[in-house]
């Protein structure tokens, strides 16, 4: 393999880090005073970048490259042009939200892109070892972000809590790790499976899988392992809740993914059941969590736990139709969270001056724009026709119910007829008029790089509700790279398709 | 020569440790501490795993894993702490249950 | 193109939506007359359009199927952007864009003085796209967007007068009974799916039509989760509740949404799906029994009503269970025959209600009306005709069609008992209709005890009682002349005529799996014949003549009666006039569960229950009780921790019990 092509592999976290990087040496050189929001640009035209770095990976040929450290697929560049996608609106929220003389801005801006070449390495990582460093690039990068309110009394509560339960859930992780190459002597996900079929220690890779489960599970916010997340979400600043809601979870779905399909195919019956019950679990405590909540981030927070609880059902399709309605969906939350959350950073700002449900009251009628624009992301959250929401779900229940995990399908369905209580109590607020004191009549004018944000996501949003064929044939493609379901080529023995071969045969 | 599942054990015991201990302690940096020790149980059962498999067909790569954590533990280190400092400025407290304003 | 014309049917639904964002994105700053111009000529030409296709319908081949847009192809499903034309969407068009015209016409002068006028138009706009969408779907995926979208259209106008809570409530209200329904839908949608891979009409259909085998099973779980979807959209029972409360929307949605067109989507969706539903015994019958009481029960309540909004919105949950019963007795002819005069009588009833609202400055309820049939002479006779159209007197519309339906019940095995029930809520909805007809026009003027026209008068923009504007009367006028002549297009056999209608509808319904299934209680060939059908013409006029009287008799001769009555029935009054107490008991039942859990999942698990969970946590420290109680606070990161410990600790079981084989989920 040649030179040039190594480097085309990982090209899009190389543009992060440079960017990164660049944003670290001009900070300090800028004038004291200067406004740092040009920062903030070169951190969008960066993501922008990689973004279109991630598509032209589409046409390398699937390879490794690194000591086969990173495969770029079908399915890591999928997740790699999501991720970019997020940031690059991420950028653009924070430059709106932020007032230009906001302490350390700079910083703020590169943390951003360097958590972002984490979350990419994770999704391309196919060696344990990577995706551990990713998971930790990024997860160290979203505590600092959380925290990034310095002053205020929750900021880094948020950040503390955050931190201490992230580390918590990483060691679990990792001793999941120990023990899967422990029992299987490798780390790469490509080989375990062929490990498994020879390994003495089946137990022990067992009790590793469910460790790595639980440490996904956190840094996906699945219930029970959820409970960081409202307290985290409301202490966070506004447009910094938004890429954290969507980015690491889409990276950290993405390794789950990647670890349950591909390192441990043979062990479906022990994951499938265990994801059955969290998926059951998180939909649940998200929904009933949120109905009672005042604070909008706080809600959002549990809307995301049930999100997430969506997400873990297609899980349990063990199918293409699964690996291929949770990479769809995963895109369609992250569209409409980024979004929703792109208005609440405008409305409530850096310094959150709208906390409560309560203050949103009158939001449409200070700025029409900002609540069709939050009415819309509510009515793709609840799952309306015509938004990526709806088709998201639709995607996954149909997906599920095809496999035969009816009551799964019975329970996400009577969930998200709950969610419509809360979403519609947003909805409603947004719509009555607002009193003299409100606090939406301080709502800045809207500006351009909102306006940006707003149109991309609104965009993509429309895109996949209305004509998703071409999302859903990316996602669909994206799975067939898993060899468990590739049924191109003879399986060849040893491998994880022969071993999925064999399990089916047996099944039958 | 002491078998693997030796070190295997005492591995878990002192990763239970440290759970407890996180659970149990009310100081944040005793609480930071348990972390370190969680990681550095999941270290000994890499260097463990490495020897065996090392017997076997010379995959060690267990042990270069260890490197790796123990550099993420120190950034994670560092982090952590610039953490604990702001917090205490704001806060002028230690006990990780005083730091709950943020409930239901 | 090989001779099958392009009729261009996606122009049908893109001009509504067309109209939508014109006025829902530019419509604060254009002049009134603009806005006003923009929503009816998005409503006008498809109007023409499908007078046109109405022109040309004999020389089709149906169904006629346009694909539009390749939408889905992967996954286990595949739907299009694909429109279908057969008889029964013609029907249904029809409907549509006649009366959403008329309705549009009859806005302009109703909403006039109205703030957020754009708003308005470009809602209903948005409201004709996805019903249209919904009727020339040929996938029930589609189906289910123009489903969904009509229930979101008409959230946003019920919820209209923003500044009123109950309104915004309202809304909420219809939105979430419909997601109830919706839920039966979607689950119906994925079983399709699973079981015939695909949501095309034609092919589904064609699927249980070639395997006779298939009855009842998974049939009867699609068709009864189908149920739950239309009950949800057609509000019947159970899910009824939301549609009085809607009333709280402009009249003109009333009587567009809420009577004419989205509440008989569930109708046309049992219709359209009755080679399911013709396959389960179960299924169907649970149709016409729903249906049956569902119109018994609402008409109960619409005697106890004072609003005459909500009289006439329990009197359409009433009819609907009659198209209901039509249906129910696989007669879906007869079903949607009574959709489509319904829709006449029950527009023109709310617009003219609507119009004597309008003349009263907003008062509402009948007992500060009467005498207002000198006042207000078109409203009264455009009302009147209204009144003996739904009360079923010859040879008005809904006798016609009502007399239909109860005729096919009455020949359908086991099905007397319907006719009868069917038949005693015939004379119900004569009395209330007279009861409605009396007090708002006959009688004594009550107008000045009405506190609302008082307050209006106070500030000025009060004025005397007056009749409509004419852009209000003409719609009225020409739905008056429907509500007569609207029912003889099916004038029955008995009584002389060809039943034009049901046979023309007859190629939709008359599928090739019909007569397969002797289980389901299809009429035998020769039950009726057209003398039983005079007679049962005649005994359901007279039901109808006798409710008449009994009005007459309590509402306009002795007018001292009702109050005699409600006395002595006391009990029955009040259970009546509180509508059983149903939205009491789901607020009991329901809500307050979820609310519990709600409650239940923040506290308890949250904050005591990991104490408890994590016993070991509180063990280990013996730290003394009061600690303990302390450490019960919530926003604990150890406390977090030991629920994370906890989860860990079940994820660990699991995976034990998992490994030892003895838990499956299969």
């Amino acid at each position: 393999m040649n030179g040039s092509m190594t480097v085309l592999r990982i090209l899009p976290e190389i543009i992060f880090t440079l960017t990164g990087v660049a944003i670290m040496l001009i900070d300090p050189v800028m004038p004291k005073q200067a406004s740092r929001k040009p920062l903030g640009w070169l951190a969008a035209f960066g993501a922008l970048a990689a973004l279109i770095a991630s598509l032209y990976q589409y046409s390398l040929p699937v390879g490794t490259a690194y000591f086969g450290v990173v495969q770029t697929d079908a399915f890591s560049v999928f997740f790699h042009v999501l991720i970019s996608g997020i940031i690059l609106v991420s950028a653009l929220v924070v430059l709106d939200a932020v007032h230009p003389d906001t302490e350390s801005l700079g910083e703020l801006f590169a943390l951003m892109s360097f958590g972002a070449v984490g979350m990419l390495l994770m999704t391309s990582g196919v060696e344990l070892l990577l995706v551990f460093i990713g998971l930790e690039i990024s997860s160290i990068s979203t505590y600092i972000l959380a925290g990034f309110r310095r002053k205020t009394a929750k900021s880094p509560e948020s950040a503390l809590k955050y931190f201490l339960l992230g580390s918590f859930a990483t060691a679990f992780f990792l001793y999941g790790i120990a023990l899967t190459y422990g029992a299987t002597g490798t780390t790469r996900i490509t080989d375990i499976a062929a490990g498994l079929a020879t390994s003495h220690a089946l137990p022990i890779a067992v009790v590793g899988l469910a460790f790595i489960v639980i440490g996904l599970a956190f840094k996906v916010s699945a219930a029970p392992f959820h409970l960081w997340t409202p307290d985290v979400y409301e202490g966070a600043p506004s447009p910094i809740v938004g890429l954290m809601s969507t980015a690491p979870k889409a990276a950290a779905f993405a390794v789950l993914l990647r670890i349950a399909y591909e390192a441990f195919p043979q062990l479906q019956n022990h994951w499938m059941p265990l994801l059955w019950i969290l998926a059951a679990v998180s939909m649940t405590i998200g929904n009933l969590g949120a109905l009672r909540q005042k604070n909008v981030k706080r809600m959002l927070a549990y809307s995301s736990i049930a999100h997430a609880g969506y997400l873990l059902v297609a899980f349990t399709v063990l199918s293409t139709d699964g690996v291929a309605a949770a990479s769809f969906y995963a895109v369609a939350y992250a569209v409409m969270n980024v979004g929703i959350f792109a208005v609440i950073s405008h409305a409530g700002g850096y310094e959150d001056r709208l906390t409560l449900i309560e203050d949103y009251k009158g939001l449409a009628y200070r700025s029409p724009l900002l609540g069709g624009v939050m009415a819309f992301f509510l009515l793709s959250l609840i799952g309306i026709p015509f938004t990526g929401g709806f088709f998201g779900k639709f995607y996954v229940f149909a997906a599920a119910i095809h496999s035969g995990m009816i009551w799964l399908a019975i329970i996400g369905l009577l969930n998200s007829g709950i969610a419509v209580f809360y979403y519609l109590r947003v909805l409603t607020a947004t719509y009555t008029k607002p009193m003299d004191s409100s606090p939406v009549l301080n709502v800045p004018r809207v500006s351009a790089p909102l306006c940006l944000a707003m149109a991309l996501t609104v965009a993509v949003t429309l895109v996949l509700g209305i004509i998703p064929g071409r999302v859903l044939s990316m996602a669909r493609h994206a799975a067939e790279t898993f060899p468990v379901f590739s049924t191109q080529q003879t399986p060849v023995p040893g491998t994880a398709s022969a071993v999925m071969a064999a399990i089916n045969t047996k099944a039958r | 020569m002491v078998p693997v599942s030796y070190y295997l054990i005492l591995s878990a015991i002192l990763f239970s440790i440290g759970v407890g201990a996180f659970l149990i302690k009310r100081n944040i940096i005793t609480i930071f501490m348990s972390i370190e020790l969680m990681l550095n149980a999941v270290n000994l059962s890499f260097v463990a795993f490495a020897n065996y498999w090392n017997q076997i067909n010379h995959q060690f790569s267990g042990q270069i894993f260890v490197f790796f954590v123990m550099v993420v533990a120190a950034a994670e280190a560092a982090v952590g702490l610039a953490i604990i400092i702001a917090l205490f400025r704001t806060r002028k407290t230690l006990n990780v249950d005083q730091v709950d304003l943020m409930k239901l | 193109m090989n001779g099958i014309p392009n009729l261009h049917l996606w122009l049908l639904p893109i001009l509504p939506l067309a109209g939508f964002l014109v006025n829902g994105l530019f419509g604060r700053r254009l002049p009134k007359a603009l806005v006003t111009a923009v929503a009816i000529i998005a409503t006008a030409i498809p109007l023409i359009q499908v007078a046109t296709i109405v022109a040309r319908f004999s020389s089709l081949t149906l169904p006629h199927v346009e694909r539009v847009a390749t939408w889905i192809s992967a996954g286990p499903f595949h739907a299009g952007f694909t429109f279908q034309l057969d008889q029964l969407t013609m029907v249904m068009l029809c409907v549509i864009t006649g009366v959403g015209f008329l309705i549009h016409v009859y806005s302009i002068g109703y909403m006039a003085h109205e703030d957020g006028y754009w708003r308005y138009f470009a809602y209903l706009n948005l409201f004709m796209f996805f019903m249209l969408t919904l009727v020339l779907a040929n996938n029930f995926l589609l189906l289910f967007i123009g489903w969904e979208g009509v229930g979101l259209a008409s959230y946003l106008l019920i919820g209209f007068y923003v500044l009123k809570t109950s309104a915004a409530d309202a809304g909420k209200k219809a939105f979430i009974y419909n997601r109830v329904g919706d839920f039966g839908f979607l689950l119906a949608m994925f079983l399709m799916v699973q079981h015939f891979g695909t949501l095309d009409y034609t092919q589904v259909f064609a699927q249980i039509i070639a395997h006779p085998a298939w009855q009842g099973g998974f049939l009867t779980a699609i068709g009864l989760l189908l149920l739950l979807g239309a009950t949800g959209k057609s509000a019947q029972i159970p899910l009824y509740v939301w549609l009085p409360d809607a009333m709280e929307g402009p009249t003109p949605v009333s009587a567009l949404i809420h009577a004419a067109t989205m509440v008989t989507a569930g109708v046309y969706m049992v219709a359209r799906a009755h080679v399911i539903f013709d396959r389960s015994a179960l299924a169907l019958g649970l149709v016409a029994v729903i249906g049956t009481a569902t119109a018994f029960f609402a008409a109960t309540m619409a005697v106890a009503q004072n609003d005459i909004k909500r009289v006439l919105a329990y009197s359409t949950v009433s009819q609907l269970g009659y198209m209901f019963l039509g249906c129910g007795v696989a007669a879906y002819g007869a079903g949607v025959f009574h959709l489509v005069s319904h829709a006449f009588f029950k527009a023109l009833l709310f617009l003219a209600a609507g119009s004597v609202i309008h003349a009263l400055s907003g008062e509402q309820d009948m007992r500060y009306m009467g005498g207002l049939r000198k006042k207000i002479p078109i409203t009264f006779w455009t009302m009147t005709a209204a009144v003996f159209a739904i009360s079923g007197f010859p040879p008005l519309s809904g006798f016609v069609s009502k007399d239909e339906i109860l005729y096919e019940a009455f020949i359908s095995p086991g099905g007397k008992i319907l006719w009868f029930v069917g038949l005693f809520t015939a004379g119900l909805t004569a009395f209330y209709m007279f009861r409605l007809w009396y007090m708002t026009f006959f009688g004594k003027d009550r107008t000045a005890d009405s506190e609302i026209m008082a307050h209006a008068k106070e500030h000025g923009h009060g004025h005397g009682i007056h009749e409509s504007p004419w852009v209000m009367l003409i719609p009225l006028i020409i739905l008056a002349i429907l509500s007569v002549i609207g029912g003889w297009m099916g004038w029955p056999a008995g009584l002389g005529g060809n039943e034009w209608f049901t046979r023309f509808l007859a190629p939709v319904f008359n599928t090739a799996g019909l007569s397969m299934n002797p289980n389901v209680i299809h009429a035998p060939a020769g039950a009726g014949s057209d003398h039983l059908q005079l007679i049962l013409a005649i005994v359901s006029t007279l039901t109808a003549a006798g409710g008449w009287y009994i009005a007459h008799l309590m509402y306009y001769a002795r007018p001292e009666l009702p109050e005699l009555l409600a006395q002595k029935f006391r009990g029955v009054y009040r259970m009546l006039f509180n509508k059983y107490w149903v939205d009491e008991f789901y607020g009991a039942v329901i809500a307050a569960p979820v609310l519990f859990f709600s409650r239940f999942v923040l506290n308890f698990l949250i904050d005591r229950g990991v104490i408890d969970g994590a016993g070991f946590t509180a063990g280990a420290t013996a730290q003394g009780f009061g600690s303990l109680v302390a450490r019960i606070q919530s926003g604990n990161i150890r406390s977090y921790a030991g629920w994370l410990a906890f989860g860990a600790m079940l994820v660990l079981v699991v995976t034990y019990f998992v490994f030892t084989g003895s838990f499956m989920l299969h």
